[in-house]
């Protein structure tokens, strides 16, 4: 039995505790509204690429000059993933679900003889990851010290996957991240990267176009920014759905902590009254014994 | 003088919309030359290289941007403008563009073969004209 005194630090530390995550909760909202936003503000170029996208590669067709990111390697023995997670703790399943993900489809790619490369982006899923694919992680992306994510952030990782190809140092691309649903539900993804598919075609594309310089060059030059383009969407998708999980994540810790402040307190009091009550029938008892 | 037709414009870069409205003319600064898009235009679909958009709107009014290469989608209805990065003219320095360059610079080490290479060169040598162009010291 916990002494009065040991109690009383119990509900103090407790207290301390719910303050913490109150605060914590505070400012994932505040984060994931300003996540939202930028998801928001980046979905126009996203859509409209994807359009453009896919009436050039109508245009271009199945001609051989398709650039080789879109055809593919002809392969498909070697997969790279693009983990995305993120950077911190203390938001829930999120981490672990992509991380699982990624984890099973790894699994089953080996069990298939193929060989499995994999990039982490963000130092929670390169944690998960370590433990069982240490060998297979052939580069991290630590985005720690980036306050807002930008284009170029995503850019890198696009170039650095587009210079991995160019090599031939893998067939198929998958990038793994979380989707953002609503605060409570993120849904984690894997989308193909490469080859690139090419999406349904827009309903105007019957116009006859005009390209300069010409329709293969410039959707060689728009296939690399299509994916960089996918990346960052996938990267803004995990911080809103991160700030989403974190903000549920601190809510649930905060009513867990007043429960066990209220079942601390009710402890406290009775063991209180029980010394008063003690105190009194030593003093009768002794009274009486006169 | 006969007012001219106005058409959808939209400027939009990975981060955000930047523009979205009707105008009247729209220079922009492709790659085989600038060229002026004004409704009806036949469909072109462009790359473009870093350089000033210039927009001009049914009132008369010209706003313009700076762009850092990307895409032109033209139809006869409206005009898309996907910028790899867009800043408006207002908001640029030379630092900035310096700034670039210096990034291209360092790309430049890395580059893995000519091609690519010579490529960050143009690149570098247009960001030096657009910094001549519409900022001068």
């Amino acid at each position: 039995m916990p002494s009065l005194k040991d109690l009383k630090n119990r509900i103090a530390s407790v207290k301390a505790t719910q303050k913490i995550t109150k605060a914590m909760k505070m400012v994932a909202a505040a984060k994931l509204r300003r996540a939202q936003e930028a998801a928001e503000a980046a979905r126009p170029y996203s859509q409209r690429m994807g359009a453009v996208l896919a009436n050039i590669a109508q245009a271009v067709g199945q001609d051989d000059s398709a650039p080789r990111l879109m055809t593919g390697t002809g392969k498909d023995d070697v997969h790279l993933l693009v983990v995305c997670t993120a950077e911190r703790g203390l938001c829930g399943g999120f981490n672990s679900q992509i991380a699982r993900l990624a984890r099973d489809h790894s699994r089953k790619l080996l069990a298939n003889g193929k060989t499995v490369k994999i990039i982490c982006v963000g130092k929670k899923g390169f944690d998960i990851l370590r433990r069982e694919f240490a060998s297979l992680i052939i580069d991290r992306v630590d985005l720690r010290e980036v306050k807002k994510l930008g284009f170029g952030n995503a850019d890198e990782i696009g170039r650095k996957v587009i210079a991995l190809f160019d090599k031939g140092e893998f067939d198929v691309c998958t990038l793994f991240y979380s989707e953002f649903k609503s605060v409570i539900a993120q849904i984690p993804t894997a989308q193909q990267l490469i080859p690139a598919s090419a999406g349904e075609a827009a309903e105007q594309s019957d116009a006859i176009y005009d390209y300069e310089p010409d329709a293969a060059a410039i959707l060689g030059d728009l296939i690399p920014r299509n994916i960089s383009v996918q990346i960052f969407r996938a990267l803004l998708e995990n911080v809103a759905g991160e700030m989403g999980a974190k903000m549920s994540a601190m809510d649930n810790a905060t009513r867990n902590a007043g429960e066990m402040i209220n079942k601390l307190t009710l402890n406290y009091n009775r063991q209180r009254q029980a010394q008063i009550t003690k105190e009194l029938i030593e003093i009768i008892s002794g009274a009486e014994a006169l | 003088m006969v007012m001219a037709d106005s058409f959808n414009f939209e400027l939009v870069s990975p981060e955000r919309l930047l523009l979205s409205g009707s105008v009247t003319a729209v220079v922009i600064p492709a790659s085989e030359g600038e060229m002026t898009v004004m409704a009806n235009h036949a469909p072109t679909m462009t790359t473009i290289q870093p350089g000033v958009v210039t927009v001009t709107f049914a009132d008369g009014k010209t706003d313009r941007y700076v762009v850092f290469g990307g895409f032109a989608d033209i139809l006869p209805t409206g005009c898309t403008l996907l910028a790899e990065s867009a800043v408006h003219i207002d908001e640029i320095s030379r630092d900035d563009i310096a700034k670039r360059i210096e990034v291209a610079r360092g790309e430049l080490e890395a580059a893995p073969n000519d091609e690519h290479r010579a490529g960050i060169e143009r690149y570098i040598a247009q960001l030096g004209t657009v910094q001549g162009t519409i900022l001068p010291a």
